[in-house]
């Protein structure tokens, strides 16, 4: 019963189908309050869709996805920006929500970036729109935050504290945490359930169930698990280059 | 204080440059500049039936201009064709066929360039009721729908991902412009209103950083058009539609020079 009340959301046998492909295909997870859930895997295996189908920005799927709160966080891998719009940085950190200016300002001060407050959201680099991105989500003190590539252009100790601010957040808040992460060590520490993807779900896991999966080093190669005691064992299952399941 | 046609005229031009303010914004964020030319040649379709079934004009523009609308929305989802040649077939079309509908009520005798430029003369005290009633009604719902429209605007997904409904804000946005469009063609005429929008708009956005701005001077824009627009339509007997455009314009056109300082003073 507690279990299910700390659910935040629950995806179900899930799959998005677009132009005849399926972009994934029999996903089930689910993402519990104060704790983090890691989608890895290579490109195009369906990771953002899986996050969208969660956030409920793809309609047409196939499965459940049953959410048990509103107020999410989104930080999207790409953005794109019309910029006959003028926007300040603090324009677009009230985007979804009206905020109080203290509570802005804590977010921007967490995510490093309090100083680019009045600036012209065009004019930020990659990393500082970054910083903004993270601040602007977690801003609003979600139940729910759903990060895909948040620390994308970020410099590499900027990556490092960003992750731990990530991870301070959800304990924090309390809140429960999907991210799609390419940083296998930052996985490896900071999460509590990984789900390795590749159009469907090839394991999943605590980080270090997943690191002895034959599937996960056959995706991620031999190096990606050698921090981990490695444990050999048969799998039922290859992939040819597209994904596609070859039965042993 | 009504009696006087110019009176009347400035005081349903100050109603219509509240509301084509921020309208116009989100028809250039959005870019939906040519639908909003397709909405309005419609419009005059809404004129014949109106006239036909002796039907209030507003309220026959605001139902065609809707419909139009929906049909659109159906067309982008059953065809492949690209979203400005159905547009430009809806537009075209539209008015053609009012302009053919018109032909045979030989019976009325239609003030045609009245309606594709607009007339001062032609506002009477009914019409500024419509105006400022459905302008006040327009901005109202704008307010309410405010923070999803702007939200998708920005971008659809963080809209939609925080639950914010922003394909609800998008068709109400739409029966927001048929409205407009309905309570601004006597003045401005279904040629123009488009420009009305626009215009105003684009003077704002080489004048602003951010998006509040950006909608005041667009409403001051519109006022100062509207002003110098209508008084110029007096002094040299031009038709309003184009006086009040015409007016944006020279706006845009100082609002340039402006940007050239701002340009200046970085360097």
């Amino acid at each position: 019963m507690n279990i299910e009340k700390n659910i935040l959301v629950k995806l179900k046998d899930v799959g998005f189908e677009q132009n005849g492909k399926w972009l994934v295909k029999g996903v089930s997870l689910q993402v519990e309050k104060g704790k983090i859930v890691t989608l890895i895997g290579p490109n195009g295996s369906g990771k953002s869709t899986t996050a969208k189908i969660a956030l409920g920005i793809y309609k047409n799927i196939e499965g459940q996805v049953e959410k048990f709160t509103n107020n999410i966080g989104y930080v999207p891998q790409k953005i794109s920006i019309d910029w006959t719009l003028p926007l300040r940085v603090k324009d677009f950190m009230l985007l979804t929500d009206n905020l109080k200016d203290d509570a802005l300002d804590e977010a921007l001060t967490l995510t490093g970036v309090k100083h680019l407050k009045d600036k012209n959201l065009g004019n930020l680099s990659g990393g500082e729109f970054q910083r903004v991105l993270l601040a602007r989500a977690i801003s609003k003190k979600p139940e729910l935050l759903v990060l895909d590539e948040p620390v994308q252009g970020v410099d590499f100790t900027g990556e490092i504290a960003l992750y731990e601010l990530i991870k301070k957040i959800s304990e924090k808040l309390n809140c429960g945490i999907l991210l799609i992460s390419h940083d296998l060590h930052t996985v490896m520490t900071a999460t509590d359930h990984v789900v390795c993807l590749n159009g469907h779900v090839c394991c999943s896991g605590s980080p270090k169930d997943v690191a002895r999966n034959n599937e996960y080093k056959a995706l991620f190669g031999e190096q990606a698990s050698q921090t981990l005691s490695v444990y050999e064992h048969k799998h039922d299952h290859e992939h040819s280059n597209d994904g596609e399941i070859k039965k042993n | 204080m009504f009696d006087d046609f110019f009176v009347r005229a400035l005081v349903a031009g100050i109603g219509i440059a509240f509301v084509t303010g921020p309208l116009g914004c989100f028809v250039v964020w959005r870019r939906l500049s040519y639908f909003g030319d397709t909405l309005a040649h419609s419009a005059l379709l809404g004129v014949t039936i109106a006239y036909t079934l002796e039907f209030n004009i507003a309220v026959s523009i605001f139902i065609t201009s809707s419909i139009i609308a929906l049909i659109l929305v159906k067309l982008e989802k059953k065809t492949n064709l690209p979203g400005d040649a159905l547009l430009g077939l809806l537009a075209h079309s539209s008015l053609a066929v009012g302009l053919v509908a018109i032909g045979f009520l030989t019976f009325i005798r239609f003030d045609i360039m009245g309606l594709l430029f607009g007339d001062i003369l032609a506002v009477t005290t009914d019409d500024l009721l419509t105006i400022w009633i459905g302008g006040a009604l327009i901005l109202l719902v704008l307010k309410l729908i405010w923070k999803p429209l702007f939200a998708s605007t920005v971008n659809y997904e963080l809209a939609e991902a925080e639950g914010l409904n922003p394909d609800r804000a998008k068709a109400i946005f739409t029966i927001l412009m048929a409205a407009i469009i309905a309570i601004s063609i006597k003045m401005v005429g279904l040629l123009l209103i488009t420009g009305m929008l626009i215009i105003p708009t684009a003077m704002a956005r080489n004048l602003s950083d951010n998006p509040q701005k950006m909608v005041i001077f667009s409403i001051i824009g519109g006022l100062l058009s509207v002003f110098i627009g209508l008084f110029s339509s007096l002094e040299f007997n031009t038709p309003s539609g184009p006086s009040i455009v015409a007016a944006a314009l020279v706006l845009f056109i100082f609002s340039l020079f402006k940007i050239k300082q701002t340009i200046q003073l970085k360097n």
